[in-house]
């Protein structure tokens, strides 16, 4: 019988290709089982899982301070961002009160932390066409984010900043300095790396059109952030439940339209200047006060108090043990991280640590889409896609 | 058209499915609801689809194991969102160890599949209906459910750390 086109089975002719574990293009540990035909991509199937160190678990075996450098190594180019929820999650379980100029202090760093997280996302978005330029441009404002979370906690990537009820200092003359250096020269590289890539031709046609995804089909997988509002839904957790006295700002949140790549890059841009804006009002006018709360049964008293007066010595030694009351209750509470609503769902039986502690982890939820996302674009529009939705390898696998 | 909020949801929910819920509480300004593990993809359809509440945000879906509770170990915790209402709901399913199966709700909610292939990981709840069910974090070989809370951390032998001084 002679073989004709009919019963010629094109399925057969498929490739596998294994897109990771370790691609360099891939900014992670991702492994994603390709199925090709040609340089078409038919299927997509994604492992999870290479770096899952087990954090819901732990978490119910620690008191809730150091649940906190935990939640540093989620998403961990904003680790301030996770902190803070962190803390924020606690102070609503205990009802704490923070004063206002602690909101204003914590909204000045997560919006410094959601500034470089965008640059790192949106110059690596650069980087995955070909244009290493505005990445090598923008890294050093990202050092120097870093450098104002060094003066103010210590630490530069995985933070730790910050204590249930408060921070652990006030900002230093440095700091403020520092943070009015980088508020001043931040725009002029901004608008510099605005110029390299927005109206870039070869970047725009590399991108307008890629890995798009409509507002019915985001929301239905449950995006957030920067990747739902380039589909035009005006979702902000900051302005649909204001923490933080985020109510305060004025900002305004801004949305594409066609949900690709290049409005997901575009609302990111314009969400740094947002971010801009918002460190700006708070930093002029950060409220005098205090710190902290009043809640000695939390909040980690300053060591030279701990050194020298016998109360900070007895909280200190009960904080550090677990030994404060914890109410028993059940609260859901939800920040807007880099890059969506990290939420933090805390089961407390009134123990020493967690009963149970679920993290809502934006890019575990919104990185299933992935494969509906590139079905039939080629493969180098599927790495550009990936590295605009920005996962991060920490916060997918937990 | 009266205003959709906690009161509002909760009557609403009474007259569909009053027989199915157990109980209900309001913690930190959430409405939660405790509800028969059969009913969970009839309700969660009707709150998507109800013209006025519009749950059509799957905000988390998680699980829960409670060794205590004989009957109803494990739970199943839905977070639910309205963005047209910004109302949020928190639905609970609560089922026993040795029939850990409830409905998939992959079929309104596209964001519960990899969810649910979390809680099946590591709880071992078994979702009907689920396209795709298997592990998803932990190696494919594991043949138990870590998150349940006859697993601790530690070597569960050693007898120089006790327990009650070191978090839980």
């Amino acid at each position: 019988m002679e073989n004709t086109i009919t019963d010629f089975d094109h399925k057969s002719e498929y490739t596998k290709l294994n897109l990771g574990p370790t691609h360099p293009a891939t900014h992670g540990i991702f492994q994603n089982i390709l199925t090709m035909d040609g340089e078409i991509i038919v299927d997509a199937e994604q492992t999870c899982g290479y770096i899952h160190r087990a954090f819901e678990k732990i978490a119910e075996h620690r008191p809730f301070y150091q649940i906190t450098p935990l939640t540093d190594r989620l998403n961990y180019c904003s680790s301030p961002i996770n902190n803070m929820g962190w803390h924020m999650t606690v102070e609503k379980l205990l009802g704490v009160q923070t004063p206002k100029r602690v909101d204003y202090m914590r909204v000045i760093i997560m919006e410094l932390a959601r500034i470089s997280d965008h640059l790192i996302c949106n110059s690596v978005i650069g980087v995955d066409v070909g244009a290493l330029t505005g990445f090598t441009y923008v890294f050093q404002w990202r050092e120097k984010i870093y450098d104002i979370f060094e003066e103010i906690c210590g630490a530069r990537l995985t933070t730790n900043i910050g204590r249930i009820g408060g921070l652990e200092r006030d900002f230093s003359p440095a700091c403020i300095q520092k943070i009015r250096e980088f508020l001043k020269e931040f725009p002029a590289i901004l608008r510099e790396f605005t110029n390299l890539l927005e109206r870039n031709r070869i970047f725009m046609d590399r991108t307008i059109g890629v890995g798009g995804i409509s507002a019915e089909r985001a929301l239905n997988y449950g995006f957030t952030g920067p990747n739902l509002r380039a589909t035009g839904v005006d979702y902000d957790v900051r302005a649909m439940n204001p923490y933080c006295s985020y109510n305060d700002f004025d900002f305004i949140i801004p949305v594409g339209i066609n949900g690709d790549t290049y409005d997901r890059f575009m609302v990111r841009q314009q969400e740094m200047w947002e971010s801009h804006k918002i460190i700006t009002q708070a930093l002029e006018n950060l409220p005098e006060g205090k710190y902290f709360a009043e809640v000695p049964q939390f909040f980690l008293p300053p060591k030279e108090e701990v050194y020298n007066n016998m109360e900070a010595l007895i909280w200190h030694f009960k904080i550090v043990m677990g030994e404060a009351d914890v109410p028993v209750g059940e609260v859901y509470h939800s920040v807007e991280g880099g890059n969506g609503e990290l939420g933090f769902y805390l089961v407390s039986d009134g123990g020493r640590a967690a009963y149970r502690l679920h993290f809502r982890r934006p890019s575990f939820i919104y990185y299933q889409a992935y494969t509906e996302m590139i079905k039939g674009s080629t493969l180098s529009d599927a790495i550009v896609t990936m590295s605009s939705m920005n996962v991060i390898a920490g916060e997918l696998d937990a | 058209m009266s205003e959709v909020n906690n009161a509002f949801l909760l009557n609403e929910l009474q007259d569909q499915f009053s027989a199915n819920i157990f109980s209900v509480e309001e913690p930190y300004g959430m409405l939660t609801i405790e509800i028969s593990k059969d009913i969970n993809l009839a309700l969660l359809t009707f709150l998507n689809k109800h013209p006025q509440i519009q749950m059509q945000f799957l905000t988390d879906v998680c699980g829960i194991h409670h060794p205590d509770l004989k009957g109803k170990e494990l739970a199943v915790v839905y977070h639910l969102h309205s963005l047209v209402n910004n109302l949020r709901l928190r639905v609970k399913c609560h089922m026993s160890i040795d029939a850990p199966q409830i409905n998939s709700i992959t079929s309104i909610y596209s964001a519960a599949n990899w969810q649910e292939r979390e809680t099946y990981d590591f709880f071992g709840i078994e979702f009907i209906g689920h396209p795709n069910l298997k592990r998803i974090l932990n190696v494919d070989e594991m043949d138990y459910f870590p998150m349940r809370k006859e697993f601790p951390l530690e070597d569960p032998t050693r007898t120089d750390k006790n327990d009650n001084y070191f978090g839980r």
